[in-house]
């Protein structure tokens, strides 16, 4: 493809996800309009929440001093989506459901804390890339449980990375109790760990730190978005998974082996959940407690961000920041109270988010009913003919088509 | 014969963007007549088809039935009309009955006083699916479920579905395509049952053969345009084949007498189980040497499949040998039999044979892009799977898209073109291709037959499995059938089909 086509065809894969997101504005603004506030300046109001308009250069004073503050919350809140995004975009690329983002994440956050808080003596640098692998490591082991057990016995990913999710939780419970392993030394009473030295801190590139600015964190993000990219369209790994994720047959007929596949696919989804939560602990959380890892999302916002970012890594960067600035725009600090009564405003992301993640999920749906890309003269989306795979891992067609065969000796 | 058409279709004109499908085709069905619709994969038979069915609105162009102008805009539309069509895909839930499955959508329900409304009235559907079974002579069960039926009997209550549903017209798309010989001589008596007793029939198929069996006057869609309609009385299958691809065809397929040298391929006492654990090849023995086509006849369903998955290392079997040139690949996997020289041209292209969202570049390289110069150190070079991709599709003639195009939108021939590329491209030292020419036209099977004889003369060893007996006997050197899993005569390639056909289903012959 020459590089306008390409351009021409990033635009097009862009239509629906851009679409789908314009509707579930629309939608949750009736929701504000039918409970007696006005969209318009709602929405005025989350925008400036985000920070989003520091880029603009009118906007001066203490106006942009506020502004350059919330946009750093914005990319803090979205370096980890963009890698728990990028985790189940991965496995959804090999036709697998990773919902087990969340459980990696815990055992990530475990493993971070825990390494950043012991080895006390450490070249700092060290100390911090130590516990960032550490805890890429044990996400990547975790998950590859998952990835085992469907290549072994066939264990559905789906069950056993919701099961796996909640032995990292309660693991992670045990472990910072009272009296437990990991309870801090000075959390006398409460399920937290021991608090991560000042020296141990993720750089600060922008902003105050004493006020959560934004870390270096988020060129982990980025950087795996890159890793994401080159693996899946660069390497003779993403080749192959690519390959078991559109037709595993055809990939056993050419000498793939989709259990390793699966393996290693999940071994590298967990790396990625592990970085975020390695960013989270290490940015601006400093200490982890049972009932942070109970309340965090975060590696369930990872599957709405995949779908809306169709799996592809511009995509999942794309989606992330847009989650991480609904969900700072949305805070009860940033938001007015002219606005929207602030104890709705956290409400009104959870509306957003899940219609995206309602739209994204029926847009084969809709849009085939609609007839878009047919109209328009496009082919089929990619992404949706993954997720539509994923959706229904076990095609019925193969099965009758399977039924269909004529049995042996008749 | 009846003046007045029971289904006329006039000019009909449909388009897809740019891309005409059908171009002003006329067509008409007479009462008591098999009418066969006649073309190449692409030609347009089946956009023609999805017109009358209402699946398709036409550009331009008018239907009538029983002279009286109509409008079509649904399947329940045409099948209010009488219009009943046989899909070449069946529609069922296997584990239901056959009756349950001919009366889903429209049970009859209980009536009375004394029964509850809304129950499945199961004796009066099943006496009705009887009653036409008899009548038609389908010989249909109708409590077996439709997961425990062959494919023949299954068409044959799709056949039974639509004649539940009245209809007085059948259009039945690509009939054979799924079925086996015997089958097929099975439907065809079937359709003549239906043609006497008063139900017409429009036949689509691109097999020149079968066309000739049954139809009463034939009409040739050639790039969506009609090339005539003609009588069967005076057509023959050079004649048709002309108006089918717009010059001659060259049937029997010319090729020098062979020259063996030392076996490629030993299989010994070859065990394998199929998917529910059934032995499927049950002792399978035999030799295909350098410079043959060995041919394995068969009807389908004898363990050929599991024996070509067990030969291309995707099936691991129980018990026996396989070696190829000396190396043995017995249960060692796919890459230990690609390493040693397997080349695989699969039964099914679409589900097997490619991976259709890949483009063509990168369903080119499936064989190949472990190695340099496609990858080095894990990483792909994506020049030379353009180069690679450039080089094939030119050797090989594959139309309708370059390297980037998704193998989805090819067609069918060209997408069998892009498979017999990738494999031959391999240099094997022995070629498996399962029925290599399933599902394709004159002009592809031509192409892919010259494939094969080429390798052959090149000093390869080419295993041949296929259900098509012409194809076995003008290609083979020797052939081999293979009944039950084991191989169970072995024939010259000027064998009789009446020789074959017994060996085939079982019968005893003296070995010619």
């Amino acid at each position: 493809m020459k590089p306008h086509q390409r351009l021409a065809h990033a635009g097009r894969s862009a239509v629906i996800p851009l679409t789908t997101v314009l509707v579930a504005f629309v939608v949750a603004g009736l929701v504000m309009l039918v409970t007696g506030n006005d969209p318009l300046s709602t929405y005025g109001a989350i925008f400036d929440g985000t920070g989003l308009n520091w880029l603009f250069p009118w906007v001066a004073g203490q106006n942009r001093v506020i502004a350059a503050q919330d946009l750093q919350q914005t990319l803090v809140a979205a370096a980890p989506l963009v890698l728990t995004g990028l985790s189940v975009a991965f496995a959804f690329r090999v036709g697998l459901f990773n919902i087990g983002a969340q459980g990696q994440y815990t055992v990530g956050s475990v493993i971070a804390v825990w390494v950043a808080t012991s080895f006390t003596g450490m070249n700092p640098v060290l100390h911090i890339v130590l516990s960032i692998l550490a805890a890429a490591l044990i996400g990547g082991a975790w998950a590859a449980i998952a990835g085992w057990l469907k290549a072994a016995v066939g264990t559905h990913e789906v069950i056993s990375t919701i099961m796996l999710n909640w032995i990292a939780i309660w693991i992670a419970t045990y472990l910072f109790q009272e009296g437990g392993p990991l309870q801090g030394k000075n959390a006398l009473g409460n399920p937290v760990s021991n608090t991560i030295a000042n020296n141990m801190h993720l750089p600060v590139i922008w902003g105050n730190p004493a006020l959560q600015g934004l870390d270096v964190g988020v060129f982990v993000g980025i950087g795996a978005a890159v890793v994401f990219w080159a693996i899946m369209n660069r390497s003779t790994l993403g080749y192959e998974v690519r390959a078991v994720g559109h037709n595993p047959d055809a990939a056993r007929g050419s000498g793939i082996s989709v259990p390793r596949n699966y393996i290693m696919t999940m071994a590298i989804c967990g790396v990625f959940a592990g970085l975020a939560a390695s960013i989270d602990v290490l940015g601006w959380e400093f200490q982890v407690s049972s009932a942070d890892l109970f309340s965090s999302q975060v590696g369930f916002l990872g599957i709405a961000v995949a779908l809306l970012g169709r799996n592809t890594a511009v995509g999942v960067v794309a989606a992330a920041l847009l989650f991480g600035a609904l969900e700072t725009g949305t805070s009860a600090g940033n938001l007015s109270s002219t606005s929207l009564n602030p104890e709705l405003a956290p409400q009104l992301t959870l509306i957003i988010e899940g219609l995206v993640v309602l739209l994204v999920s029926t847009d084969l749906i809709a849009v085939r009913i609609l007839g878009l890309p047919r109209r328009l003269g496009w082919g089929r989306p990619e992404a949706g003919a993954d997720l539509a795979q994923v959706l229904q891992p076990d095609d019925p067609s193969l099965d009758a088509a399977e039924a269909l065969r004529p049995e042996p000796g008749r | 014969m009846d003046a007045l058409p029971v289904l006329e279709l006039r000019a009909i004109t449909k388009k897809f963007g740019p891309v005409v499908a059908n171009d002003r085709v006329d067509f008409d069905l007479r009462a008591g007549e098999v009418h066969a619709l006649l073309g190449e994969n692409g030609a347009g038979k089946s956009t023609l088809m999805s017109v009358l069915y209402g699946l398709y609105s036409p550009t331009s162009g008018e239907i009538l039935v029983d002279g009286k102008p109509v409008s079509i805009h649904s399947p329940n539309d045409a099948i209010d009309l009488g219009i009943g069509m046989v899909h070449q895909h069946f529609m069922f839930i296997p584990v239901m009955t056959v009756t349950e499955n001919i009366v889903l959508g429209n049970e009859p329900v209980m009536s009375g006083a004394a029964r509850p409304a809304g129950v499945l009235d199961r004796r009066t559907a099943r006496k009705r699916v009887q009653e036409l079974s008899d009548r038609y002579g389908l010989a249909i069960d109708p409590d077996a479920r439709i997961e425990d039926v062959t494919v023949g009997m299954q068409q044959r209550v799709e056949i039974l579905r639509a004649l539940y549903r009245n209809a007085r017209i059948l259009v039945l798309d690509e009939p054979t395509a799924v079925l086996t010989a015997q089958e097929i001589t099975e439907l065809m008596t079937v359709l003549r049952h239906l043609k006497e007793d008063g139900t017409p029939i429009v036949f689509i198929s691109h097999k020149l053969g079968e066309v000739l069996e049954i139809a009463d006057r034939i009409t040739v869609l050639r790039r969506g345009k009609s090339m005539g309609t003609v009588p069967r009385a005076g057509a023959t299958e050079q004649s048709l084949a002309r108006m089918v691809v717009g010059r001659d065809v060259i049937f029997r397929v010319e090729k020098k007498p062979h020259a063996p040298e030392g076996p490629i391929l030993t299989v010994e006492d070859l065990r394998v189980l199929d998917d529910r654990g059934l032995e499927a090849v049950r002792g399978a023995t035999l030799t295909v040497r350098a410079g043959e086509i060995v041919a394995l006849a068969g009807v389908d369903g004898n363990g050929q499949a599991e024996l070509v998955q067990a030969i291309t290392g995707i099936r691991a079997p129980t018990g026996g040998l396989i070696e190829v040139d000396g190396t043995d690949i017995t249960g060692r996997g796919v890459r230990a039999a690609g390493d040693a020289g397997v080349a695989h041209i699969a039964q099914d292209r679409q589900r097997v044979g490619l991976v259709l969202p890949f483009t063509l570049a990168e369903n080119l390289a499936l064989r190949r892009y472990r190695n340099p110069p496609l990858s080095r150190r894990g990483w792909l070079n994506l020049n030379a799977f353009f180069a690679l991709a450039k080089r094939l599709l030119a050797a090989f003639d594959v139309r309708g898209g370059g390297p980037e195009t998704p193998a989805s939108a090819l067609s069918g021939g060209n997408q069998q073109k892009l498979c017999v590329a990738r494999e031959i491209d391999s240099d094997p030292k022995l070629l498996v291709a399962h029925q290599p020419t399933r599902g394709l036209d004159v002009g592809a099977i031509e192409f892919v037959h010259s494939r094969l004889i080429a390798q052959r003369d090149a000093g390869k060893a080419v295993l041949l499995v296929s259900l098509e007996s012409d194809e076995v006997r003008s290609l083979a050197d020797r052939i081999l059938v293979i009944y039950e899993g084991r191989i169970v005569a072995e024939f010259p390639p000027d064998a009789t089909e009446e020789e074959l056909g017994i060996a085939m289903t079982g019968g005893t012959v003296a070995p010619a």
